[in-house]
């Protein structure tokens, strides 16, 4: 039973780390890096099969997440190297000239956990289909997850994997969207009027569940759920509501800090209100 | 000048099915992925004898190049097929992100490319896509010139290990180089020795280039005819060493003239030994329906064009 205190407290960590780097980056995206920190630690740290120290691209033998909203690195990195794929010192040098940390997920610098660049949206569930395909043609029991954004579903590409993994079966597949309402230039409903985002998955046939993606036990609980679906013929989908920049008071429900980190000042604000858990990088 | 005989003309996009068939039997890891074309692009052998093995993806390119690369990082090695446009421009940041800068094991094969396609017209005759593939870093980019070599091709690219972009035609074309070659990428490859002029040519124009070679032999001019059939690496030791020896060049190709053969071939030459070069090429234009031959001919890509741009290029020596 994966204990919600401990989660707790590495989300925690997380978002410093996120807050830390991009201040230190003088870039990067925090907004959506803080409204997707807790459902993505419970998925490192309580519901995923991995291990860093037998990790290799091809996923055998293990689950496998592609990070499909790719400007999502400070949360991703963090959870990388708090999970052991690397050292936690390395978060220091995210975006600078030289690091294996660019500003989005790459495989050429070898960055151990990364299974696929990312960064143009809406690509990424392509991707995890076909790893999904990969697994079930190898007949391997391991499972694929995947993360986008709310605004990353007005790609048209996001609705051809969609209508492709229902009809291929793809039942290992579970994808998970940062429901937060926010995208670069405003409210995701003003910007493109997403609309009803459960019926269009229920529609285009996905098992679809909705939970608040900032309470644990809630999150815990459409993991399983999404979980119980596989291997009934159809893939599932988790909308995860959440609040763009959440943790921190003067960050939170705003899609002003999508892409802006953090000044100094602000840092030392925003660290006041996160208690420094594991140890900073 | 060495005689090349057409056994019967066959379509090079059928080379590639059978290519594509034969590689699949020997390498269980191959998977197949079709838009919704699957006879047009000849995997049709290949689904009917590995259903397993192939993948329908609907009408949706874009998902299409993006699983593709998913089933490479499995571990498979997809190959994709769709009209040349629709695996190239439609999906071009697919191919950079999840193919090229991913470094994923996809081949995309590449069917009705070219003017040669025919009455279907200018949104189908691709002459811009050698541009595009040509630009990603670490693809591999081959445009074979008949059936024979296209299968070859197929059969090459199945076994090396990264991003391959294999471009041919859709109509009915002479085939007449070995059915039992073995293509190796990177390589060009010499058909006919000369001393007065090269025509470098690549795809259906190199039956093309080896017939205006026929007519300038009747001239008493000496036509030396490679086939680039790889444009990306470009054996750039054969282009040079060619150019140095007959000091005027011609270069052929079923492609608009930015980004294609010609640019390439003059610029390793301008950076290697400054020669003469005449160009063979769609222009800055769009195509239109007609026959493959009316089309070759209204173009400037028929051998009477090509030999005469080998005199012009000569005259500037």
């Amino acid at each position: 039973m994966t204990n919600i205190q401990e989660l707790q407290r590495i989300s925690t960590q997380v978002r410093r780390d996120i807050i830390r780097m991009v201040t230190n980056a003088k870039s990067g995206h925090p907004g959506g890096s803080m409204s997707s920190a807790d459902f993505l630690t419970a998925l490192y740290f309580g519901v995923m099969k991995h291990d860093p120290a037998t990790w290799t691209r091809s996923g055998k033998g293990q689950d496998v997440f592609i990070l499909s909203a790719g400007h999502l690195t400070p949360v991703y990195y963090s959870l990388l190297s708090r999970a052991g794929y690397f050292p936690t010192e390395e978060l220091a040098t995210f975006r600078l000239y030289g690091t294996r940390l660019q500003g989005h997920p790459c495989v050429e610098t070898g960055l151990p956990g990364i299974f696929q660049a990312s960064g143009s949206l809406g690509q990424g569930l392509s991707a995890a289909a076909g790893l999904a395909l990969g697994k079930k043609m190898d007949k391997e029991p391991e499972k694929v997850y995947v993360m986008m954004g709310d605004g990353e579903c007005e790609e048209g590409q996001i609705w051809e994997a969609a209508m492709f993994a229902a009809n291929q079966k793809l039942d290992n597949l579970i994808a998970m969207v940062d429901w937060n309402g926010q995208q670069i230039d405003g409210k995701v409903d003003d910007v493109a009027g997403l609309g009803d985002l459960e019926a269009k998955w229920k529609a285009f046939g996905w098992e679809t569940i909705t939970a608040d993606g900032h309470d644990f036990t809630a999150i815990l609980d459409a993991y399983a759920k999404a979980q119980e679906a596989c291997g009934k013929g159809r893939p599932a989908v988790i909308l995860f509501k959440s609040d763009m920049g959440h943790g921190v008071d003067f960050m939170a429900g705003t899609n002003e800090w999508h892409g802006k980190p953090t000044s100094p000042e602000q840092r030392d604000k925003a660290l006041s209100q996160l208690e420094e858990t594991l140890g900073d990088f | 000048m060495k005689k090349y005989t057409d056994t019967g003309k066959k379509d090079t996009r059928s080379g590639f099915g059978a290519g594509l068939l034969e590689a699949g039997r020997k390498n269980p890891d191959i998977v197949a992925l079709a838009a919704d074309l699957v006879g047009s692009v000849k995997m049709d052998a290949f689904a009917k004898e590995f259903p397993e093995r192939f993948v329908q993806c609907g009408i949706a390119e874009a998902n299409m190049i993006g699983t593709a690369a998913g089933l490479a990082i499995a571990g498979k090695v997809p190959f994709v097929g769709s009209f040349a446009e629709f695996v190239t421009g439609r999906v071009y940041d697919q191919i950079r992100q999840e193919v090229a800068y991913g470094h994923t094991n996809v081949k995309i094969a590449s069917s009705h490319a070219g003017i040669t396609l025919g009455e279907d017209g200018a949104t189908h005759q691709t002459m811009e896509d050698i541009a595009l593939m040509r630009a990603l870093p670490g693809m591999v980019v081959i445009n074979p010139c008949d059936y024979n070599q296209c299968k070859a091709a197929t059969l090459a690219i199945a076994e090396y290990n990264g991003p391959v972009y294999l471009r041919y035609g859709r109509p009915s074309m002479p085939n007449f180089t070995p059915e039992d070659q073995v293509f190796e990428i990177g390589k060009a490859i010499t058909f006919n020795e000369g001393t007065d002029v090269t025509i470098f040519a690549t795809g259906h124009l190199v039956w093309e280039s080896l017939g205006a070679a026929e007519i300038l032999e009747a001239e008493g001019v000496s036509a030396e005819v490679i086939d680039i059939a790889t444009l990306k690496p470009l054996d750039v030791e054969a282009v040079v060493a060619s150019a140095r020896k007959t000091g005027a060049v011609v270069c052929a190709e079923e492609h608009n003239m930015c980004g294609g053969l010609g640019e390439l071939i003059a610029g390793v030459l301008a950076s290697h030994v400054p020669t003469p070069v005449e160009y063979i090429n769609g222009g800055d234009r769009f195509g239109q329906s007609g026959t493959p031959a009316q089309l070759l001919k209204a173009y400037g890509m028929d051998a009477e064009h090509i030999a005469e741009a080998a005199r012009k290029a000569i005259s500037r020596k």
